[in-house]
């Protein structure tokens, strides 16, 4: 079973960072284009003032479903909340619990991708099974369920749903990493350096994590996109974020039921999350596409 | 099965008594990103019934690309031929609709090739890919085709034929599928075989059975067999001519023995002399000094030049030497072939 | 092959009771009060915890609790809800429309993911190719919360197209807008899978074998090639079947089709810790039951894999 949070197959040979890739991904549009877009998205989550000065949490029942005016771009939504300005900071919400969910993951996914890489044997064998145990929950099954456990009462759900996309998606970058690791650890360099009698953390830092390198930025990559709309889909089935957490999740589920009435609340944030998605998704693309231009 | 044949026959222009097989000129190019590899350059050689013609080269010379371009199973693109002809019993088969080249292909000229493993569809069982011959090429029932199919293995001295129909191409030995390979090729009775390094993925006791068997098939049905190989020492005890490709160009076509005897091209006569002798025992292999030269430039006059002891200079220049009749039946591109003779 | 299978079937087993522990032990272990945990943040009255409390043992150890809950599990009897419902029953009711929904996305996936992708692949670099590589990119882009409530709004509403919901009993035809939702959820991975994979065998040897056996070229792609390419694929839709029901519990609840995925996702909004943990349970042993067939069917595809 392979990893079904991400879009394609990724090629985990090495190719050196400084050689041709660098090359290709300047002068590859769609790298400009996502990395474009992945900045104004960040940008927008650290500082959503920049955009709209409106009060996110300020909704009067009065202007409900009212149009666009001033400084709401999008009009209001069933409450009377202004849709612009919580659109623009629900990015933040998204985008920290997705960041934070990748970092999680990678940092799980590097630690035991790299022993099951370097030790292999029993090793290796255990965090293989975990790996199939992990990935025999089916993704959002488990969430719901661990998202669920873990969020206390009266909180706003970030912190649980950050470790449970962590704890759920870390299984791709494990494997990345592992079979970076049995690859390098089969290059004659390597070998010789070990003759050499350098020490196990000099080989894994000097010689093996470069190599990997690539590759694992290019899991992360699409992980955080993945993550990013994990966390609007446990959001809107009510396991997410809750309470006055703002969040497209959140508001795309309330916007459903009346978008008969008024479609905007509904339309805006999911193209929010879409292109927030599609970013860090082609961001990824084009970089495993410079590293691995085998299949283009 | 005659019907067919038949039909082939109304190939337009088609002449029974034309030669078997000839490519004149045959030109091939790859267009890739990386520029145009001209990989055959005016290759011509002749072919008759019953006879075996070695063509013979070092790697990278045009013989597998010279091989596709007859059969018409060439990647376009990146390949293209450019320019000659190729015809069987007077039929230029460039000229020919592609539906009826497809009759061409198995039922007249056909083609073994050099790792039967890959070359073998590795999720279907043999048996299925014997039979799908006869059942697309002659409509053959199910059962009719798979008995053809075990009397083919038959014949090709597979053990337990019948019992192996059904088992997958990795099941077999090296040796057993290259054998599958050649009762696949030889299932529609072709009178072309085209073997493309028959044995080149074979230890060495295996190689003389398959090339063995397949010179007794050969005399039984009197078909004309061309033999791609980079191995002189093959060519000696089966071919009857040998067309020696530099290139992408026949630099040299002779009678085995003659070639064996004195070679009238320098590159002949290195490649001879390259080949570990029994009676020279101890005593250095001399390799060709130097490379082939990149497809993608090939150098002006004779593309030998750089690497030849007999160079001089009207061989840099073009045009590049033509083929001298050096005796009857008997060519080399080679200004200087009398010197080289040591005539 | 019967090697193959036994150790299918014990990687199976092991990952089986390794995922219905971690889904457990997330419900039950280490809470101060694993009765309120079942329940949510509603108040239990005496008598409920008393039954919870009974149920699932949880007077006893946790593995012992575990234990309990398995045999419960594997014999059928699951329990009831906190609304006091046989999930047996509720899972009764509600799977054969998930089922049917589930189907047909995975065949409107399949069939689309096959013609665009072995066309793509004959094409490449094609206008086509890259439209459709262009396609999928949009579609991994849009996640399901995104596409489910737009495409109902489009196409359920303003256009009218097809009906905005869907009954337990509903047609094809009410179905085919959710299933098309739900088939995005696994059509773009599984194109661009079927697109490397012919791309890739489109240039072994056997297919210039079978060229120069003079097969039509419809031939070699339809029967050497894609037998050879539908290999990956298949190992894919092992792993689509836990995204089409992830798929499902959103898609269900935005076109109100009563079956398990709403369910569920009703049970998580209402904060039924039984029944939740009874669902998913159900749905961890069909999806590696599943996956078990899968791998079967993959061996019966690549006779390597067979005799090994
Ligand atoms: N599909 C292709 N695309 C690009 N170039 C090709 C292709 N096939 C062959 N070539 C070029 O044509 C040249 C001749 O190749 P060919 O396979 O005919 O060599 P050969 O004489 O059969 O060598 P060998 O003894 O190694 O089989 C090669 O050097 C290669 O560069
Ligand atoms: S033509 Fe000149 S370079 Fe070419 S083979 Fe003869 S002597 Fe050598
Ligand atoms: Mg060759």
């Amino acid at each position: 079973m392979s990893d079904p949070t991400l879009p394609a197959t990724i090629d985990t040979r090495p190719r050196s960072l400084s050689g041709d890739a660098w090359d290709d991904l300047r002068h590859s549009k769609i790298f400009w284009v996502s990395s474009g877009l992945a900045l104004l998205i960040l940008l927008m989550a650290f500082f959503p003032t920049l955009f709209t000065s409106a009060n996110p949490a300020d909704c009067t029942l009065s202007r409900q479903y009212a149009g666009p005016s001033g400084g709401a771009l999008f009009g209001f939504d069933y409450q009377g909340c202004d849709v612009f300005a919580r659109t623009i900071h629900g990015a933040g919400n998204s985008l920290w619990v997705g960041l934070l969910a990748t970092l999680l993951a990678g940092v799980i996914g590097l630690f035991f991708g790299m022993a099951a890489g370097y030790f292999g044997g029993a090793v290796d064998a255990i965090l293989s099974r975990g790996i199939d145990i992990v990935l025999g929950i089916p993704f959002l099954l488990g969430a719901v369920v661990f998202s669920g456990r873990l969020s206390g009462a009266g909180d706003d759900g970030v912190t649980a749903v950050t470790l449970t996309l962590g704890l759920l998606t870390w299984t791709s970058a494990a494997r990345v990493m592992r079979s970076s690791v049995v690859a390098a650890k089969g290059q004659d360099y390597v070998a010789a350096a070990r003759m050499l009698g350098a020490s196990p953390a000099r080989l894994m830092f000097r010689h093996i994590l470069p190599n990997a390198f690539a590759p694992f930025i290019v899991v992360m990559a699409l992980l955080l996109g993945a993550n990013i709309a994990a966390e609007a889909t446990l959001s809107f089935l009510g396991v997410g974020l809750k309470g006055d957490a703002i969040s497209w999740g959140v508001q795309i589920a309330e916007a459903q039921k009346h978008a008969r009435v008024a479609p905007a609340p509904l339309i805006w944030p999911s193209t929010f999350l879409a292109a927030t998605v599609l970013a860090f998704i082609m961001l990824g693309d084009a970089v495993r596409d410079a590293f691995d231009p085998k299949l283009r | 099965m005659t019907d067919i044949k038949a039909q082939l026959d109304v190939l337009p222009g088609l002449d029974p008594r034309a030669p078997l097989l000839q490519v004149n000129d045959l030109h091939v190019e790859f267009r890739t990103r990386d520029g145009v590899a001209k990989a055959v350059n005016g290759a011509s050689f002749w072919l008759n019934p019953g006879e075996t013609l070695a063509i013979l080269g070092e790697s990278g010379c045009g013989k597998s690309v010279t091989a596709q371009a007859i059969m018409g199973i060439l990647e376009t693109p990146p390949g293209h031929i450019t320019r000659g002809e190729i015809r069987y019993r007077g039929v230029d088969l460039l000229k020919v609709r592609e539906a009826e080249r497809r009759r061409v292909r198995a039922n007249r000229v056909a083609m073994i090739f050099q790792d039967a493993l890959s070359a073998l569809n590795p999720v279907y069982t043999v048996g299925f890919q014997l039979a799908e011959l006869f059942r697309v090429h002659r409509g053959a029932s199910r059962a009719d085709a798979k008995s053809r199919a075990i009397e083919l293995l038959d014949q090709v001295r597979i053990p337990a034929a019948k019992s192996r129909i059904n088992d997958y191409p990795h099941q077999f030995s090296g040796g057993m599928r290259q054998r599958v390979m050649i009762a696949m090729a030889l299932a529609l009775d072709p009178e072309v075989l085209i073997a493309d390094e028959p044995t080149t993925a074979l230890d060495v006791t295996v190689q003389a059975q398959i090339m063995g068997l397949l010179a007794e098939l050969q005399r039984q049905r009197n078909m004309g067999l061309i033999l791609i190989t980079h191995d002189m020492g093959v060519v000696a005890d089966v071919a009857d001519r040998i067309s020696v490709m530099y290139a992408g160009r026949i630099v040299e076509e002779a009678p085995v023995y003659d070639i064996y005897a004195r070679p009238a091209h320098p590159y002949t006569r290195a490649l001879l002399e390259s080949i570990p002798r029994l009676d020279l025992k101890g005593q250095q292999l001399t390799a060709i000094r130097g490379l082939p030269p990149a497809l993608t430039a090939i150098p002006a006059g004779c593309a030998f030049h750089p690497r030849c002891g007999y160079a001089k200079e009207p061989c840099r220049q073009d045009p590049a030497p033509p083929a001298y009749a050096v005796a009857p039946r008997r060519t080399a591109r080679c200004h200087f072939f009398r010197e080289v003779l040591g005539e | 092959m019967f090697r193959y299978i036994v150790r299918r079937l014990l990687q199976m087993i092991l990952t089986f009771f390794g995922a219905t522990f971690v889904v457990f032990a997330l419900m039950f272990a280490n809470q101060d009060d694993p009765v309120q945990a079942l329940a949510g943040e509603k108040p239990v009255s005496a008598s409920l915890r008393e039954a919870l409390t009974e149920r699932y043992h949880l007077d006893e150890g946790l593995l012992s609790q575990y234990w309990y809950y398995m045999s419960n599990l594997l014999t059928g009897d699951l329990g009831e809800s906190i609304s006091g419902r046989e999930i047996g029953t509720l899972l009764e009711d509600s799977w054969p429309v998930t089922v049917r929904l589930s189907l047909m996305a995975l065949v409107i996936a399949a069939a689309l993911a096959l013609g665009a992708g072995v066309w793509s692949a004959i094409r490449r670099g094609s206008v086509f190719d890259n439209g459709i590589l262009a396609f999928t990119l949009l579609l991994l882009a849009l996640p399901i919360v995104v596409l489910a409530p737009v495409a109902q709004w489009i196409f359920g509403m303003e256009l009218g197209w097809f009906p905005a919901t869907a009954s337990r009993n509903a047609s094809f035809y009410a179905l085919l807008l959710p299933a098309l939702v739900l088939a995005t959820t696994v059509v773009a991975t599984q194109l661009r899978v079927t697109r490397t994979s012919v791309a890739e065998n489109l240039r072994a040897d056997y297919v210039r074998t079978a060229r120069a056996k003079g097969l039509a070229p419809r031939r070699v792609i339809w029967v050497h090639v894609l037998r050879n390419s539908l290999i990956p694929l298949v190992t894919l839709i092992g792993v689509d079947l836990g995204v089409l029901m992830s798929g499902a519990l959103v898609t269900e609840g935005v076109f109100n089709i009563p079956g398990v995925g709403s369910k569920l996702a009703q049970g998580i909004r209402t904060e039924d810790g039984p029944m939740v943990v009874g669902f998913v349970s159900v749905l961890v042993i069909v999806f590696l039951v599943m996956n078990l067939v899968v791998d079967l069917l993959y061996a019966a595809l690549d006779p390597r894999i067979r005799y090994e």
